[in-house]
């Protein structure tokens, strides 16, 4: 990151004058920029006219996009003087720039949470301000939500065993690291969805509370399920042999995303689900 | 532009091979094409905008028109003006045009970091533009302004589909502002060629990380609060409802701690044009260089923490008030060191007062204009009285339409030559200046009179007293008219004339890696790289 790497000479592979990717012409954007605006305006058409048709398109055509271009990822990654190690580099900056925008989008339902949680006069339309607001059952932190954050710092060990093993040339130790990375995921959504299933609030219609609870632990919840994807695909990737000890980016960005996940859930069961905690549904 | 370049060297030739039409426009991974394509849509987008802005005037020229159908109507359009100008004009402009265009070439890189991504940037924006264009037409309009603000954004008094159009025209916005904020950064820290320093930068690419800083940290929080818009409209949640317990003002502070870096988002890659035409024309070396560096980098900083100067009136304590007061005015000082080294980087120097000088000298003069009734209504006493009045109109139209888009047209005229390879009508140029520069003041001067006088803005009518100005104002509006106009006579003789400019027509005092090439430059450039001594 220093600039100091860039004062000198910049390694440049043989046969080669500048150690760039120059990457061809590609459809992708285009088609995952169209998927992408179908896909709104979907949502907008089932919203408002119970017409599905265009958000299904639109995600189908996203989906599908999102196979091509990662597969071209894939291939150009394979063939020789295309990733070279400071395109590699460039990776680095962007996943950890991409990790730095998700964080910012966590920030703005903190906020609605602290907004309401800390300065319960913001509560409007009651007598009586007070978080959770009054009448509001929650859900007790050591159940469900306990095991939850049990099931994902436990996960957070299993995937770097897999990193480590990796360098370390185990090949079974990666794989099974990266399998019960992923069955730990799951099981983490399974989890999350009986707690959905048992809320004693309703997400429509269900007040401040709920709007925050959801919304939060919900968008949170999705990324779990994109870094389980993402670390499927590693898995998958390992079993096939394309990860080696000395090049697998692909695995290091789904760690590092899978543990910017698990500290966001921490924070949501240490705010929300623990010291935001009221009277307990069931007691 | 296709017509501006070569077409001869078709063949297999490696170092200028460019594909066919449909794959060089639309399935593009060349930073200055989709450079090219972001400045047309920069075009159409402030052309459409600027269209409604004339409306606009025609309806307040006089009291009682009826220009438009109906209070609503006017929303919808004043709404629409907001957000084409800044999504769809002044951010394609300067970041997605002349960021894609120059960044690349002076740290000497070969492209972006991330070409593909490039391109989906830019694709984002068409169908987000007609979705834009859509809440203005569906129905009788999405009329919330563009801060969007519960209740009037709520499903109670916006409830048809064209709100939520507007609003997912704003997340797909976001998406192209967010990777394009990615890729500069990657590309700023991971590509500079041998020798280009952090601190040997050109201010343009300085200013442009900052920049895509402030994109990367502040979009995403929009997207948050518009989210929660988007579900307390359509699926029943109650965050800004005051009826399930929500707050309206929850939204005002997540839409301003993106809406204040935003500001800076638009301005700062014009603070980095600004430096190099007059570095260029006075040809001498910018004044104070890392002065002018870190300057940016502390507005950018102190951006992040003074948002809440746009919620005087919300209902905020008197403390609170006071915290952002200062910390606002304390913006003044980074921006005054640019202002003054500017005025330095002049003192003494050799100027050559050509076109992009005549708009650098225009935005300095204007642009600190802005900055001063800024200073003003950065206190939380006099914004009291002057909120939601035309003198805040007047203000940021002072450092937006006269500085952000003064340093568009400064970097076009500077630049265009460069991407073109022909020469702009300089006599017709100047008189573009002279319009645009008389037509914006006597738009938007006599607005400060207006809003002193106690004249609210979003009003559709206004009382018969504050007549005058209003009448000046639009007179002046359709000059700014006439002078669009003149631009687009202008971009249509540049781009048929007949004289080639040479690689480096601004001369001596042209110094960075651009002017090393050849105008128009290579489909690539810098496949082997620069060595900066």
């Amino acid at each position: 990151m220093s600039s100091d790497n860039h004062g000198g000479e910049t390694y440049v592979p043989s046969g080669l004058k500048q150690p760039y990717h120059l990457v061809d012409p590609s459809p992708w954007p285009l088609t995952g920029a169209l998927g992408g605006a179908l896909t709104l305006f979907g949502i907008v058409m089932a919203s408002h006219f119970k017409n599905y048709l265009p958000l299904t398109a639109g995600l189908l055509i996203v989906l599908a996009t999102m196979f091509l271009w990662w597969r071209d990822i894939l291939k150009e990654s394979a063939t020789p003087g295309l990733h070279t190690m400071i395109v590699r580099l460039g990776l680095r900056y962007g996943m950890i720039m991409f990790i730095a925008s998700e964080v910012m989008f966590f920030v703005a339902f903190f906020w609605a949470y602290f907004h309401f949680s800390l300065m319960p006069e913001h509560v409007l339309g009651t007598d009586t301000p007070m978080w959770p607001p009054k009448g509001v059952l929650t859900f007790d932190p050591w159940n469900l939500p306990f095991l939850n954050t049990m099931i994902l710092l436990l996960s957070g060990t299993t995937v770097t065993w897999a990193h480590h093993s990796l360098i370390e040339g185990n090949r079974k130790g990666l794989i099974a690291g990266l399998a019960l990375t992923v069955a730990l995921g799951l099981t983490f959504t399974t989890c999350q969805a009986i707690e959905y299933s048992h809320a004693p609030f309703a997400f429509s219609g269900g007040g401040i509370y709920s709007s925050v609870f959801f919304l939060a632990t919900g968008f949170h919840g999705f990324h779990v399920i994109i870094g389980t994807c993402f670390l499927a695909v590693c898995l998958f990737r390992s079993i096939g042999g394309a990860m080696t000890p000395q090049r697998h980016f692909g695995l290091e960005a789904a760690a590092w995303y899978w543990h910017f996940v698990d500290v966001v859930w921490l924070f949501l069961f240490i705010c929300i689900y623990w010291l935001g905690h009221g009277v307990i549904a069931g007691e | 532009m296709t017509a501006s370049y070569d077409h001869a060297h078709d063949g297999h030739d490696h170092h200028d091979h460019k594909p066919g039409f449909f794959t060089r426009w639309f399935c593009s991974t060349n930073h200055k094409d989709i450079g090219t394509l972001y400045l047309i849509f920069a075009v159409i987008g402030g052309l459409t905008g600027g269209a409604l802005s004339v409306m606009m005037r025609a309806q307040l020229m006089h009291p009682g028109s009826h220009v438009f159908e109906s209070g609503q109507h006017w929303n919808a359009v004043i709404t629409s003006h907001g957000l084409l100008m800044i999504f769809f004009s002044v951010m394609p402009g300067l970041i997605g045009g002349f960021g894609n265009w120059f960044v690349p070439i002076m740290i000497g890189a070969p492209d972006m970091a991330f070409p593909r991504l490039n391109n989906i940037s830019f694709w984002l924006l068409p169908p987000a533009f007609v979705l834009i264009l859509a809440g203005q037409m569906v129905g009788d309009g999405a009329g919330s302004g563009w801060t969007l603000y519960p209740p009037l954004s709520n499903s109670t008094f916006q409830s048809g589909p064209q709100m939520d159009f507007v609003l997912f025209a704003l997340h797909l916005a976001g998406i192209s502002s967010l990777l394009g904020a990615i890729n500069f950064i990657t590309t700023i820290f991971n590509m500079r060629a041998p020798g280009m320093t952090l601190h040997r930068m050109p201010l343009f690419v300085w200013a442009m990380l900052v920049t895509a800083f402030l994109l990367l940290l502040s979009v995403p929080v929009l997207a948050g609060a518009i989210t929660m818009l988007i579900t307390d409209r359509n699926f029943g949640t109650a965050f800004f409802n005051p009826e399930g317990g929500g707050d309206p003002v929850l939204f005002q502070h997540l839409f301003w701690f993106f809406g204040h870096p935003e500001v800076y988002i638009m301005i700062l890659p014009g603070f980095g044009i600004i430096s190099h035409i007059i570095s260029t024309f006075s040809k001498k070396p910018i004044f104070g260089y890392l002065g002018m560096a870190y300057a940016m980098v502390a507005i950018g900083v102190v951006g992040f923490v003074v948002w809440a100067h746009h919620m005087y009136i919300s209902g905020m304590d008197v403390d609170t008030r006071a915290y952002f007061m200062a910390a606002t005015m304390i913006i003044a000082v980074p921006t005054g060191i640019k202002i003054f080294s500017w005025i330095a980087t002049m003192w003494g120097g050799s100027i050559d007062m050509e076109v992009p000088m005549m708009w650098a000298i225009g935005f300095i003069f204007l642009f600190t204009i802005g900055g001063v009734t800024g200073v003003v209504l950065s206190n939380a006493g006099i914004d009291q009285a002057l909120h939601n009045t035309y003198y805040v109109i007047a203000h940021f139209h002072y450092v937006l339409s006269l500085g952000a888009v003064f340093s568009m047209f400064a970097g076009f005229y500077y630049w265009i030559g460069k991407m073109s390879g022909h020469q702009y009508p300089n006599g017709l140029a100047k008189i573009h200046f002279w319009m645009t520069f008389i037509a914006v003041n006597v738009t938007f001067f006599p607005q400060h009179f207006l809003g002193l006088a106690g004249m609210p803005r979003r009003y559709v009518d206004y009382p018969a007293a504050f007549e005058g100005w209003n009448m000046v104002s639009s007179y002046g509006a359709y000059l700014g008219g006439l002078s669009m106009v003149l631009f687009v006579v202008i971009c249509f003789l540049t781009f048929t004339s007949k004289t080639k400019v040479a690689d480096n027509y601004w001369g001596e005092g042209a110094t960075t890696l651009e002017w090393t090439l050849t105008s128009p430059p290579a489909f690539h450039t810098f496949e082997e790289l620069p060595r900066l001594k």
